[in-house]
């Protein structure tokens, strides 16, 4: 019988409950004695638990692991605060007669407005008794009239407070003087393991030593009642068991020194376990570390599908499922038992009916065949076909652990499909991702249908593909659409057989459109506009010159050529439109089918960059210089303008801030301007196709290699730090000029002097700094925002309600459309017809 | 309701200029489309929309601080923005107005009045001489007449902003000047001084915190932009088309026009900052947070503060933040945690009632 945690119920201990929780009153300061037992009565009894195996419990006689421990309680010699509690101590202390311990206000009050707003009256309603004002001194001293008041008083004054009256102190969870604490609970030995060090030293836990101090100081203090010493040594006893206490429950109080290790280190006591990131809610309790795990680097592999994952022969004879034999798998399963744990597709354990579980070596497996039989359980080696999880970090989205089918290589790295990097954000520069193996039938299945690569193809966030082609797939793509391509029959002929489908070739001649058309789904009509598009004031549609309009009709290609808008994650229109019309499967095919096709293309079509493909012609470069200059001369007419005062400051800046921005839109323009130029320009060569198509680089990598870098902008102005009135000794005093103040002439191809070259490192440091900064304030903003929504869940009838049950929305999304599922978030997009 | 989003298609597609056959395939399409592409029960959509929001936040750099909005503006956009938003700062860092116009004060003369009477003026900027009279033992304020003109300023207006401003004087207007004297016997000049210090800096016109406007013509509307943000009043003046003025702070919207508007704040506000990044998200994220946040009546921050601080599951507030407070709190009122929420779940080891979890199986058994 399984006993399921319906609710929690948070309250205080009583002192009683305290001891009678406790298996043992621990007296003893000594923990071993001279043969290293644990002393009786000590911290370490064996009445609070075992941690040694081989030991028994001698409170309930469990073995360690068994036995989970038992507190143990201290009695104290003096009462002491709960500094956890010192807020509710304060407003008990406030709110009650500190003769007759009733309520200093009326409970009417308390319908209106919050305790803590109500002023607490000086007399007390019912003995008039007048009370002294109270002063609270952090971090745990109360004073009246300049006097402290001992825990022992409070205590008495607390102990006079009516039962009924208790909750309107805000305190339902027990009685007030169970703050003030007689007796302390001694946590089990299990909470507080000892660790024996390689050296056979034993290293205690932390809150081991506190309980020593703790009860060191309690005996002194004890002894000390006892022979009636002097008040002065009873009060600074006294003080130091609050301190001892108060350390053990949280050791990071504002204005009490931290208890520290022999070494210096600060202890981790009771507080400091469960808190924050490393403590036990977020470590242990939300977050685990799990069995059934592998991680390694990951490599491309082009030829694997999507779905698939390689996984090393190593870790897949690590990996294991459990299989229940039966009367129809029974022979498979004796087939993976007789391969052993070394063998790919063997097992590692069995476990019998009556749960013994044995260890399959290849010595003992002879033996455990031949009593293996229906109702064994069978830990197989996972394998081709299995299905396991996926996951890279930062998982920032549900795409970042998806389900994929084991593929099983010989390999040391996992292998991965490239058009899933988009949703990991993986690539292959020595990136490790984790695998998960799930263990029951049910998480196999959920895994299967809702996690799946194909499942995940169109992201929620936009409701696109996520999933699409990079790279070479898109260059190699647009060479092969690019009007004029002729391919004969035996080059088309390889290229199907690359793509893995047979086709009869009947004619000598293939266009590239129509060796393109033979990996698309018949039915599939679409046109649009591609990248290629000049924006004419009338479109030519299909005679386009610049082949820039695409049309396919019933699958076929008709015009147009492709590029990052047909077939790229995020704005790929053909993969958008395959996945809706014709379903995952078909366009999971689709991508694996013209992946394999453009890569064997470009692969004999050849494709490589060299460093003249930046070379750019003389009128160019004329060009270039001319924007510069002209340029230049206009920021020394507005330096001009400034010295005579003519620039009329922008709202909220002044003349100085004005000049500035006016400097820096004219210099930024430059690089604008020459990309213009540079795009209009350019030949199409293999760096210019790849900025074009969208395959890789832009056209603005383009002119900071080819024409000019241009300005570099530092937290958005221009370059002013270094000396007082100069960036570098290089210039004049307080020149406002553009080359002093980083405006970089060269290009990357050219060269860049000292100057330019110190310049573009500052902006280069600039954006290391800013890109590690943002990802922490953003990593918190997401983390704040799951934790704020993670109970929103869409409910049976449609509406998406909050934790509590408060409706948020009354039908999610306000028209119930998934945008996981749709159409670019809408459920039909009316201007494409 | 799933009937009157599908009758919201079909009267698009009525409207559009097709042939009826097509009109009617298509209306086929959404009535069988709408049921597959709505949500699933169980679909944990505030995740989601969480997601949403913060992965492009990490992945793309949200760039810049500031951008030059229209006329040189600098207005807080890009992450430090979204972030304001979700912290629900009473004041956003740079409050900004978007003031529309009447039709009558459509145009150039319009939105300069309209303006003048929006922006702050103080009396300095007004002065053209200040002098202390040491015979009458009063001070005397001549004017810039052209700048009166500028922002129609009339001496009353002044006297009345100066008198507001300083206690136990009398104001006084002769002829273009504007005489201060203080209400006190024996005025020393240093009475005097100091009373000048405090005329030269009190307002006479305009809304307090709007310290700057720019007006901007846009296809013949016009627009007044201002840095600095009081909804209240600047709806209450001449000439303000009280209907489409905008202004990026949500609290004020919340105040003056109540948290429907501020939930629709939210989400303009969100939307229009991460599209100006190029950050492409479904709306009906964006409009999940916005509904979260002031779902309660009043705009929750998203954090301790807010949203998280005011769950009622106290391992869910205990896991977040302040863990050890949330516990002590609980144990000292008596809090009963009934396990309700994904994280209190997790946390105890059972199945969290979101997507498959919602759910149970039973073998359906057929007799052989």
């Amino acid at each position: 019988m399984v006993s399921v945690i319906e609710k929690i119920n948070f309250k205080m201990m009583s002192p009683q409950m305290i001891q009678k929780l406790g298996a043992i009153n621990v007296t003893n300061s000594e923990v071993y004695d001279a043969d290293a037992y644990p002393v009786e009565g000590g911290v370490m009894d064996p009445h609070m638990g075992v941690i040694d195996p081989g030991m028994r419990c001698k409170t309930c006689g469990g073995r360690s692991g068994e036995c989970q421990g038992h507190f143990g309680y201290i009695n104290l010699a003096k009462p002491v605060l709960n500094i956890l509690f010192i807020k509710q101590i304060k407003t008990v202390l406030t709110y009650t007669c500190e003769h007759c311990g009733e309520l200093l206000f009326s409970k009417d009050l308390l319908k209106t407005s919050k305790l803590s707003k109500i002023k607490p009256s000086k007399d007390c309603p019912v003995c008039t008794k007048a009370n002294r004002k109270l002063v609270f001194e952090r971090p745990q001293t109360f004073k009246r009239d300049k006097q402290i008041i001992t825990p022992e008083e409070i205590r008495e004054h607390f102990e006079k407070i009516k039962d009924s009256d208790v909750k309107y102190v805000g305190l339902a969870g027990g009685r007030p003087e169970w703050m003030i604490l007689t007796v302390m609970p001694v946590p089990s030995i299990t909470t507080r393991p000892s660790i024996t060090l390689t050296t056979g030293e034993r290293s205690e836990d932390d809150l081991t030593h506190k309980l020593v101090d703790v009860i060191r100081t309690n005996q002194r203090l004890a002894s000390n009642l006892e022979i009636g010493a002097p008040e002065f040594i009873l009060d600074d006893l006294w003080e130091l068991l609050q301190y001892h206490v108060t350390t053990f429950f949280n050791n990071e109080v504002s204005g009490l020194p931290p208890a520290r290790h022999r070494s210096g280190r600060q202890l981790k006591t009771l507080s400091q376990r469960l808190k924050s990131k490393d403590g036990r809610f977020r470590n242990n309790l939300t977050g685990k570390r799990v069995n059934f795990s592998a991680r390694t680097v990951v490599s491309p592999d082009p030829n694997i599908g999507v779905n698939e994952v390689g996984v090393p022969a190593a870790i897949t004879r690590e990996l294991t499922v459990p299989a229940r034999a039966t009367k129809d798998n029974l022979k498979e399963l004796k087939e993976m038992l007789n391969r052993g744990p070394n063998q790919i597709g063997g097992a590692n354990y069995v476990i019998r009916p009556d749960g013994l579980r044995k260890k399959i070596t290849d010595m003992n497996k002879d033996l455990i065949l031949e009593e293996f039989d229906v109702d064994f359980i069978l830990e197989r080696h996972i394998n081709n076909g299995d299905i396991v999880l996926f996951n890279r970090q930062p998982s920032l989205h549900r795409m970042s652990i998806m389900a994929h089918k084991v593929v099983v290589t010989q390999d040391k790295t996992f292998k991965l499909n490239l058009v899933v990097c988009k949703p990991y954000n993986a690539d292959f520069d020595g990136d490790e991702m984790n695998l998960h193996v799930p263990q029951s039938a049910e998480a196999r299945a959920e895994a299967k249908q809702l996690m799946l690569v194909e499942e995940n193809l169109r992201s929620p966030r936009f409701g696109g593909p996520i999933i699409g082609c990079d790279q070479d797939y898109i260059s190699g793509s647009y060479i092969l659409t690019k009007k004029g391509v002729i391919i004969n029959k035996k080059d088309v002929a390889q290229l199907m057989y690359a793509v893995g489908i047979s086709e009869d070739l009947n004619k000598e001649e293939y266009t590239g459109k129509e060796v393109m058309s033979m990996v698309l789904p018949k039915g599939l009509n679409i046109e649009y506009k591609t990248g290629f598009c000049l924006k004419c004031s009338e479109c030519k549609k299909g005679k386009c010159v610049s082949d820039a309009y695409l049309v396919i009709e019933d699958g076929n290609l008709i015009c147009g050529v492709f590029d990052s808008k047909a077939i790229a994650s995020f704005k790929g229109a053909i993969l958008d439109r395959i996945d809706l019309e014709f379903g995952h499967k078909v366009a999971i095919k689709f991508l694996e089918q013209l992946t394999r096709l453009t890569l064997e293309f470009i692969m004999r079509d050849g494709f490589s960059i060299s460093v003249s493909d930046m070379d750019i012609s003389n009128n160019t470069q004329k060009q270039i210089d001319g924007v510069i200059d002209k340029s230049l001369i206009g920021v020394n007419k507005l330096i001009d303008k400034y010295d005579a005062g003519e620039i009329v400051p922008n709202p909220g800046r002044s003349m100085e801030e004005t000049l500035e921005t006016l400097v820096m839109s004219e210099l930024q323009s430059i690089l604008t301007r020459a990309q213009v130029i540079i795009s209009d320009n350019a030949v199409e060569n293999s760096a210019v196709i790849m900025a074009k198509t969208g395959a890789r680089g832009s056209m603005q990598n383009l002119t900071f290699m080819a024409g000019l870098i241009g300005q570099e902008a530092i937290s958005g102005g221009r370059i002013f730090r270094g000396y007082r009135t100069r960036t570098l000794t290089h210039f004049k005093q307080n020149d406002f000029s553009a080359e002093s103040h980083g405006f970089v002439r060269s290009s990357f191809k050219k060269g860049l002097n000292p100057i330019e070259f110190f310049f573009e490192a500052m902006k280069g440091r600039e954006g290391i700094m800013d890109s590690s900064l943002k990802t922490r304030i953003s990593g918190y903003m997401q983390r704040r925002l799951v934790n704020a929504l993670q109970d929103n869940i869409v409910q049976k009838d449609i509406s998406v309600r909050d934790g509590a049950g408060t409706i948020i929305q009354f039908l999610a999304g306000e028209d119930g459309i998934d945008p996981a599922k749709s159409d670019n978030g809408v459920l039909i997009n009316l201007k494409r017809i | 309701m799933s009937n009157e989003i599908i009758e919201y298609y079909e009267k698009k597609i009525d409207n559009l200029d097709i042939d009826a056959k097509l009109k009617t395939a298509l209306k086929k399409k959404v009535s069988i489309m709408y049921p597959k592409m709505s949500y699933d029960h169980g679909e944990a959509v505030g995740v989601v929309a969480a997601q949403s929001i913060s992965e492009p936040a990490t992945q793309t750099t949200l760039k810049s601080y500031h951008r030059d909005a229209t006329a040189g503006l600098e207005i807080t956009q890009g992450l430090p923005r979204i972030l304001e938003i979700f912290d629900g700062r009473r004041e956003p860092k740079t409050p900004s107005m978007k003031i529309l116009l009447l039709d009558d004060y459509n145009n150039v003369d319009g939105a300069k009045l309209v303006a003048a009477n929006i922006r702050e003026t103080v009396l300095k900027q007004v002065v053209y001489e200040d002098a202390i009279n040491l015979v009458n033992m009063n001070i005397e304020f001549t004017f810039d007449k052209a700048q009166l003109k500028i922002l129609n300023l009339s001496l009353d207006e002044i006297s009345k902003g100066v008198k507001k401003a300083i206690k136990n004087i009398e104001v006084k207007i002769e002829g273009d000047k504007v005489i201060v004297e203080p209400k006190k016997a024996n005025i020393t000049v240093k009475d005097l001084q100091s009373i000048r210090v405090k005329a030269r800096l009190s307002y006479v016109k305009g809304i307090k915190g709007i310290t700057h406007t720019v007006i901007e013509n846009d296809s013949n509307t016009w627009i007044i932009h201002t840095l600095g943000s009081n909804l209240k009043k600047v709806l209450k003046i001449a000439g303000v088309d009280t209907y489409n003025t905008k202004t990026n702070n949500i609290f004020e919207i919340q105040e003056v026009m109540g948290i429907e508007a501020s939930r629709n704040a939210i989400i303009n506000e969100l939307l229009e900052t991460m599209r100006s990044q190029g950050v492409d998200t479904d709306i009906r994220h964006i409009m999940l947070v916005a509904d979260a946040m002031t779902s309660h009546g009043k705009v929750y921050a998203i954090g301790r503060y807010g949203l998280s601080g005011i769950k009622s599951s106290v391992l869910a507030r205990a896991n977040f933040e302040e863990t050890v407070k949330h516990l002590i709190n609980a144990s000292a009122e008596d809090v009963v945690d009934v396990i309700d929420g994904v994280v209190e779940n997790v946390i105890i080891g059972k199945t969290a009632k979101v997507g498959t979890g919602l759910v149970n199986l039973v073998i359906k058994k057929t007799d052989k």
